[in-house]
């Protein structure tokens, strides 16, 4: 069953066509890639699910309702949790505040919110250093504070907008391997912006891949690097 | 941050709690009169503290709040013989409505920062004009409630001793329920809508709904503070509370003690208070009569504050001190 089903969405900046007619699916459980070179939309795309942005035109429909029209915080309540491109954590909150934020959302109580911010910060490696400021963390783990954050919100889908993007090899593994095991054992569905094939190739079930805001190609990882289309607008040759 | 006191921290909070209820049986009137002062902008330091502090939201307009709350009582007391402890709840109300529009205006069209104080100011400034209009509550002429040393409590009137514990109880309480609010649910939305508005509202907070909380309950506080003077002073010209120099000495506290901190509204008034006296004093002493030297060495201390302690002086106590739990 597709949990979130985004249909031929469109978004104009000018006379600039950022998003165009747009349409895919992502299924309950699964890894879901969009990637593409810069300025192909998928930033744009992201805005348009989280919230953000409005489209122009088409839809976007999560969990059989639809969310277009909703503001980035109903949508969270909905049950999608965002990471910022640009890392955003809450500089003079301490890691585990930070997490406990997001916790809030579904749990009231305080107390109840923060065992929920523990547990998400063991998961992303990050409960050994939750006294400390968030200001005072290095980019990897803040990129992972940025998805333990997400994470607390307790989402559904977890969109993830390049979150390796900056982190060295053994940090993108890291990461993946993370990102992998909360699939696994909660099954929740991700749809990541991705630049690190190396974390796409690892990660994602199927791909999406935008050229100039539109879709050239989906399929397994497989099938799109081996694409013609693919290959000339953004792999380039020598990715075979 | 800083986290929360520690057993000594709690000790020395108790013994200063004990020194302060004792303090009237050993303390001349002036020295009362000063540390009434001192209660008074504790208080209404921690109500701004609360918008500006943990919510992120600068009004420099809360002598607005402070004037409607004084008015609203001092006129139901003149006119209708209702007493503070009823027209304080009207106060309140009169000064939540207009918190309420102020944030309406603010928080839904984006008014942020410098932008949205100075729609604070302007409220103020508007009410201040407005007053001085207003033939039935004194116009520019002013208010005056019979002074009265020994009357009936309950109504605040009272001598020097009533509003003393009344003002302790004011500051112990706003303490209270500020440490309480800081670790609520509100609490933790307020700090990550001061840090972030775009990462908090990516988290399912309600950014409109949390600012507006603020501004509703520190405009409500800042009302009975407002009931407090009027009853106090005994009177009230526009002229005089709706002043903006009133919204700065709120604000003075709070920057100087520690913006977003429990204590930080109260350690400010306690170094600031007596400071400002002092000065006061020494000027007439000397025969000096220059208006504005007191504005002077207020500004002359937050240039001080912000060059040698930006976050303020408690946080920096807190730790020479060792009175909260570490966190690094």
């Amino acid at each position: 069953m597709s949990l979130l089903a985004v249909d031929q969405a469109s978004k104009h900046f000018r006379g600039l066509t950022a998003v165009d007619r747009v349409s895919f699916n992502v299924r309950e459980g699964d890894i879901f890639a969009v990637i593409g070179p810069n300025g192909a939309g998928k930033t744009t795309l992201f805005n348009l699910i989280a919230g953000v942005l409005a489209p122009d035109r088409g839809s976007i429909s999560f969990a059989g309702e639809r969310i277009d029209r909703l503001s980035p915080d109903a949508i969270c309540r909905r049950g999608i949790g965002r990471t910022f491109q640009l890392v955003r954590p809450f500089p003079a909150l301490t890691v585990e505040d930070n997490a406990l934020v997001g916790a809030l959302l579904r749990r009231p109580k305080v107390e109840a919110a923060r065992a929920h911010a523990h547990e998400v910060l063991r998961r992303l490696d990050l409960y050994d250093r939750r006294q400390q400021l968030a200001s005072a963390l290095t980019l990897p783990d803040r990129k992972r504070l940025e998805v333990a954050r997400a994470l607390a919100t307790d989402p559904k889908l977890l969109l993830l907008d390049e979150v390796m993007a900056g982190l060295r090899p053994a940090e993108t593994d890291r990461m993946v391997a993370i990102l992998r095991a909360l699939n696994r054992d909660s099954g929740i569905t991700i749809l990541l912006i991705e630049h690190v094939m190396r974390a796409v190739m690892a990660l994602a079930a199927r791909v999406l891949v935008l050229h100039h805001g539109a879709a050239i190609a989906e399929g397994t990882p497989d099938q799109v690097v081996r694409d013609r289309a693919v290959i000339d607008s953004y792999l380039g040759a020598e990715a075979l | 941050m800083i986290g929360a006191l520690n057993p000594r921290g709690r000790v020395l909070l108790l013994v200063l709690m004990a020194a302060l209820i004792a303090a009237p049986f050993v303390a001349d009137r002036y020295l009362m009169s000063v540390l009434i002062l001192i209660f008074y902008f504790a208080y209404v330091g921690q109500a701004w503290n609360l918008m500006m502090g943990f919510a992120g939201q600068l009004s420099l307009g809360h002598a607005l709040y402070v004037g409607l709350g004084g008015y609203v009582s001092a006129l139901l007391w003149l006119k209708f013989g209702i007493g503070p402890w009823l027209g304080m709840f009207a106060a309140i109300a009169v000064a939540a409505t207009f918190g309420a529009v102020i944030g309406w205006l603010g928080f839904r069209f984006g008014i942020e920062g410098v932008y949205f104080a100075l729609l604070t100011i302007a409220f103020a400034e508007f009410t201040r004009i407005g007053f001085d209009h207003i033939d039935y509550a004194g116009a520019a002429g002013g208010l005056f409630l019979r002074v009265e040393e020994a009357g009936e409590w309950w109504n605040l009137r009272g001598g020097t001793l009533l509003f003393y514990y009344l003002a302790l109880a004011l500051a112990a309480g706003a303490l209270l329920l500020t440490a309480w609010l800081a670790r609520t649910r509100l609490g933790y939305q307020w700090l990550a809508v001061r840090e972030d508005e775009e990462a908090a509202r990516a988290l399912g907070i309600n950014v409109f709904r949390a600012k507006m909380m603020a501004i509703l309950i520190s405009s409500a506080m800042t009302a009975i503070g407002g009931v407090f003077t009027a009853f106090y002073n005994n009177n009230l010209f526009p002229s005089r509370v709706f002043d903006i120099n009133r919204s700065i000495e709120i604000i003075l506290a709070p920057v100087v003690g520690g913006l977003g901190t429990v204590f930080g509204p109260v350690v400010g008034a306690f170094i600031l208070t007596p400071l400002g006296e002092a000065l006061s004093a020494l000027t007439g002493h000397l025969g000096i009569n220059t208006p504005g030297v007191k504005a002077a060495f207020y500004g002359l201390a937050l240039m001080m504050i912000i060059v040698l302690k930006p976050s303020g002086i408690w946080p920096w106590l807190a730790r020479t001190l060792r009175l909260t739990e570490q966190q690094r």
